[in-house]
């Protein structure tokens, strides 16, 4: 039998398509996602106020708001990750889709564009930040959207990262708490935490290139309005990594 | 060309060796009865013929595709109930059912989920979750996905297991309607569903298949057939 190949692209599309609306409604059949996205919001504007007192600082920007995104990321992103595979493992379905003719990446494409989308959902719920902000000053209209588009990145690369997790374990739980370890470590590193533990082993420009793995490090660029190569392609790369990976553990049982 | 061909199939999981090469070929029109005690490597076989597993070594075939070189295509004809009729509980019926629609890719799927409901008898109960239902109904729904489709394979791993009488009855009902069509394997412990079912026999005992033929065969061997599979299976 032989296909061409629009119309196999027609029906990748489809595929994902499929998976994506059946993952992304599947967020909402639970009361759970609006927890999540109550919490979600909640934490974003209070560790922006509270914390970094964006109101106290007088500056009108929102710096001081994506400071503590990758924290939060790393741990909601997991939170929302976990159920992607391993709920599939719990329930069985996995054995379907393995014997549907659909293939891995395609199920697996559909999967993580539900979760990035469902945490982007998140992220728009707190865009009325960014008009107090415009409306207690004059901010920068084009640095804001580079620091959304910036924490959109790094969303994913954290949610690439909980699909791995995810894909490991029938355990929601384990999927959450090991996704959630794996992002924390991102975020830490950052910070220079391994510094002293790797003091003896790298040199101080490792170290330093080591640090610069740190998801702040590279989300930091897009809140001063820069959208460079370097930070997108490591938010990307970890996106990519966390699809493949998974693709790779599922195909592999 | 028959529609199933498995060729000196083996898998192992670690040290234990599930499938020690397993051959045999299904025909459209029969229905092939699955036999085993737990553990024999039935579901394994079924496994490996679905594609979920992928084989150590030997070859399946579905519809004339190879399982592992074109996975995508044998997959198209075929339908597959794993054992226990695994669905996505927070879904509908009608949902789930056009969930597999859609993956399949089959053109007008809304019509063919329509016709699966009525075929399967489910309509009445297209807008519950699955998780709600009685377990008649799930295996019902599990049978749904797997002939959404009207493939020319159907392989269902223990379709009747913990039916009572009626809904058993409604299951094989169901089977016997769409088998002339069809090359049919099921797996069951239920000797008697062979004699009402089935066309052929196949007994997988440790691995290996200990006896494959005709039903009329099958029967002859002797009037208690608990016994002839104690033997056939020891």
């Amino acid at each position: 039998m032989t296909m061409s190949s629009s119309t196999t692209s027609i029906s990748a599309r489809k595929t994902i398509g499929a998976v994506f609306r059946r993952e992304f409604a599947g967020y909402f059949r639970t009361p759970l996602a609006y927890v999540f996205l109550a919490v979600f919001n909640a934490f974003a504007i209070s560790l922006a106020f509270f914390v970094g007192y964006i109101y106290e600082a007088g500056v009108a920007n929102l710096d001081r708001f994506f400071l503590y995104h990758p924290w939060l990321w790393a741990f909601l992103a997991p939170a929302a990750g976990a159920r992607l595979w391993a709920e599939e493992h719990r329930q069985g379905t996995i054995e379907l889709l393995l014997t549907w003719p659909v293939t891995v990446w395609q199920t697996a494409l559909g999967k993580f564009l539900a979760g990035w989308a469902f945490l982007a959902c998140a992220l728009l719920i707190t865009t009325p930040i960014a008009f107090t902000i415009g409306y207690l000053g004059d901010p920068d209209v084009g640095v804001i959207i580079s620091g959304y588009i910036g924490s959109l990145l790094c969303a994913g690369a954290c949610l690439g990262i909980a699909t791995i997790a995810s894909a490991l374990t029938r355990s929601q739980v384990i999927a959450f708490v090991v996704g959630f370890l794996a992002c924390f470590i991102l975020v830490i590193v950052g910070y220079g935490v391994f510094d002293e533990l790797l003091a003896g082993i790298l040199s101080p420009g490792a170290i330093e290139e080591v640090r610069r793995l740190g998801l702040w490090r590279n989300l930091e660029p897009f809140t001063l309005g820069l959208i460079d190569l370097r930070p997108c392609a490591y938010f990307l790369t970890l996106s990519f990594a966390g699809l493949g990976l998974s693709t790779l553990i599922i195909e592999r049982r | 060309m028959a529609l199933i061909e498995a060729q000196n199939l083996r898998k192992s999981y670690g040290s234990i060796q599930a499938v020690r090469g397993i051959s045999f070929q299904v025909d459209r029109g029969e229905v092939v009865g699955f036999l085993g005690p737990n553990g024999a490597g039935k579901s394994t076989t079924m496994k490996l013929l679905t594609g979920h597993l992928l084989p150590d070594s030997g070859s399946a075939k579905v519809g004339g595709f190879d399982v592992t070189e074109s996975p995508v295509a044998a997959k198209a004809h075929l339908g597959y109930s794993p054992e226990g009729a695994p669905a996505y509980g927070e879904m509908t019926v009608r949902e789930f059912l056009q969930f597999a629609a859609e993956l399949r890719g089959l053109p007008e799927p809304s019509v063919k989920v329509q016709n699966t409901l009525s075929l399967c008898r489910l309509t009445e109960v297209a807008q519950q979750t699955i998780e709600t239902l009685s377990k008649g109904y799930r295996m019902r729904v599990g049978f749904a996905q797997a002939v959404i489709h009207d493939p020319e394979v159907l392989i269902l791993d223990e379709p009747t297991d913990g039916l009572d009488p009626n809904q058993k009855f409604e299951v094989r009902r169901l089977l016997k309607e769409m088998a002339a069509r069809k090359a049919v394997i099921v797996s069951t412990h239920i000797l008697e569903e062979i004699e009402e079912l089935c066309t052929r026999v196949i007994i997988i005992a440790q691995g290996e298949v200990r006896c494959d033929e005709s039903k009329e065969k099958f029967l002859q061997r002797g009037s208690d057939l608990n016994q002839v599979f104690r033997q056939l299976t020891a």
